[in-house]
């Protein structure tokens, strides 16, 4: 028995580690590539350039593209943290009517594939003239954005000792004082938490943006999309370069994530104890 | 003083109907939901009805024309099998293999964190990136193939892009960690102190996995392959960029999009973004019905 075990773990290690050395591989033929001269038959490209990030750069116009990506992804953090919190503190504290079918409101659209709902979305917004500007592109990433900050902030009210508010109440404090002097204060973390999660998503949604977005609202991932469907007119490694822009910004929100949330925050809302 | 007196009457009704509505728990507070409330009707709730009324005014062929011609078009129909076809297996590896790696993982050890952290990546990187770096490493002249050559395992490339497995790969590099995680949380929560108990009674580690472990994960399993399964049904930059978008990987998402933004057919568009919503809470309830039949009761860990 001792000895099935151990086969077990280096299966399970072996799994693993295959698994890190193709992320790997993919990863960084992607970051070669974006840094090779010329690179067809050979195990590495045949001289090295950082040419391609200032064609890319020029060519796909990275600036406005960048500016776009991060006025959509501010905005979507900052409307769905204002909508949001209110929500979730209710839904945390409150019982009443029709409060399990709200939730499941608020649960559908993390639920369902965003094709599904973007399509008819995108047909609405175009119908009324918001698709294809930015107000089309943030209204869209609002749909899951939302909910995701109701899920993730109702551990973090859940926390908070009810009597603190009641405290207050008791000393003349108004709803609106109680959020804002009382409440907002405890909740900083889980407001960090929920609009990094909510960042985070945002710039790597694709479909949402992708139905939405007109010629001047593409965010860098569907910049990046089109530049590689288009491939062929422009060089792969101007494209890679692009990628290489991409993730990088997308590590540095992780750095900035991971240190306020949990790795298994960013996939779902689920509690930890303290090891 | 008789001018008052049915003035006060009416305010003392409309306090006591404040009252009880307040002993049911409605009050002007709960408008604090109003926005959010407001936002996913808005854009959800709404959007959604009106594909589905579109979805019924097709051009031609009556109230059910747009679902019929989906149906009786074999190339538009066969987008279901093919979808589920990459995305069930895929789902399927992901948990699976997430099992009993979770399971091996699930104590403390050192570099658990950076082991997360790595694993966190696929997952921001998102499918666009993995479609780009899948097409560098697994191409003819990538370096995977080159190993392969190396090695002596092939003379000539394998061809793995531009098909099935580039689209299958991808939703593995993407779904896997994700599925992981998920798994990796699940398991954390499960009170480590019946599994020794299991032991003390000489449960050997089959036994304590079979009977304990297993039947007190089953719920996260089933949330764990739903949510899966959803990343993989949605499938959409992958299948175009690395797969082979009009044949083999004409996933249902495509067709969605071509129907609706190529040919500029609104109807037959929300027609196949509604069916494929249907599939997809089809499969969800089944596996769901599934873990129902298999296990019910307390989960014993938070869930």
């Amino acid at each position: 028995m001792k000895s099935r075990m151990t086969v077990g773990a280096w299966l399970v290690w072996g799994a693993v580690v295959f698994f890190f050395v193709h992320l790997a591989g993919v990863i960084f033929s992607v970051v070669v590539n974006s840094f090779g001269e010329r690179w067809f038959d050979t195990w590495l490209p045949q001289g090295w350039t950082t040419k391609w990030y200032a064609s890319a750069w020029n060519e796909f116009g990275l600036f406005q593209i960048l500016i776009v990506t991060l006025e959509v992804a501010l905005l979507v953090v900052a409307i769905s943290l204002l909508v949001g919190v209110p929500a979730s503190y209710i839904l945390a504290r409150r019982s009443f009517p029709g409060r399990r079918l709200i939730y499941l409101l608020f649960l559908l659209p993390i639920l369902m594939p965003p094709i599904t709902y973007g399509i008819p979305l995108a047909t609405v917004l175009y119908k009324y003239g918001l698709a294809g500007h930015l107000a089309g592109v943030v209204l869209a990433n609002l749909v899951p954005s939302i909910p995701f900050v109701i899920l993730t902030m109702t551990p973090f009210i859940e926390q908070i000792d009810p009597s603190v508010e009641r405290a207050a109440r008791m000393c003349g404090a108004r709803t609106g004082q109680v959020f804002v002097r009382i409440l907002s204060p405890l909740l900083v973390p889980g407001i960090l938490a929920a609009s990094i999660l909510v960042l985070v998503r945002t710039v790597g949604m694709f479909e949402l943006t992708f139905l939405t977005a007109g010629p001047d609202s593409q965010t860098l991932v569907v910049a990046l999309y089109y530049s590689m469907s288009a491939a062929g007119i422009r060089a792969q490694q101007s494209v890679d370069a692009m990628a290489v822009i991409y993730m990088a910004s997308m590590l540095v929100l992780l750095v900035i994530a991971l240190r306020f949330v949990n790795p298994t925050q960013l996939v779902a809302r689920v509690k930890e104890d303290p090891e | 003083m008789t001018a008052t007196l049915p003035d006060r009457d009416t305010s003392s009704t409309r306090v006591a109907r404040r009252h009880r509505l307040a002993e049911r728990g409605i009050d002007r507070q709960l408008l604090l939901l109003a926005p959010a409330l407001i936002c996913v009707l808005a854009l959800f709730v709404y959007p959604f009805a009106y594909g589905i009324g579109l979805s019924f005014q097709p051009a031609e062929g009556g109230v059910f024309g747009a679902y019929r011609a989906f149906f009786t078009d074999a190339y538009q129909r066969d987008t279901i099998a093919t979808t589920l076809g990459l995305a069930l297996p895929a789902a399927i590896l992901n948990v699976a293999a997430s099992v009993p790696i979770a399971y091996r993982m699930r104590g403390r050890f050192r570099g658990k964190r950076v082991l997360t952290t790595i694993l966190v990546v696929p997952i921001t990187l998102g499918t666009v990136l993995t479609a780009e770096g899948l097409l560098n490493y697994l191409g003819p002249t990538g370096w995977f193939n080159r190993t392969l050559m190396t090695i002596g395992l092939t003379d000539e490339p394998v061809r793995l892009t531009n098909n099935y497995w580039g689209v299958f790969f991808s939703l593995v590099i993407t779904g896997f960690p994700f599925a992981f995680l998920l798994i990796l949380s699940y398991l954390s929560g499960i009170d480590p102190t019946l599994d020794r108990a299991a032991a003390t009674l000489g449960a050997g580690w089959w036994q304590r996995f079979h009977r304990i472990t297993l039947p007190l994960l089953a719920p996260g399993l089933a949330t764990t392959f739903c949510l899966t399964f959803v990343l993989a049904f949605s499938v959409f930059p992958s299948a175009v960029l690395v797969g082979d978008p009009a044949g083999t990987t004409r996933v249902i998402s495509i067709a969605a999009y071509h129907a609706a933004y190529e040919v500029y057919d609104y109807p037959l568009g929300s027609a196949i973004a509604v069916i494929m919503g249907l599939v997809e809470l089809a499969v969800v309830a089944v596996v769901l019905g599934l873990r129902s039949l298999l296990y019910t009761g307390s989960t014993g860990g938070k869930g």
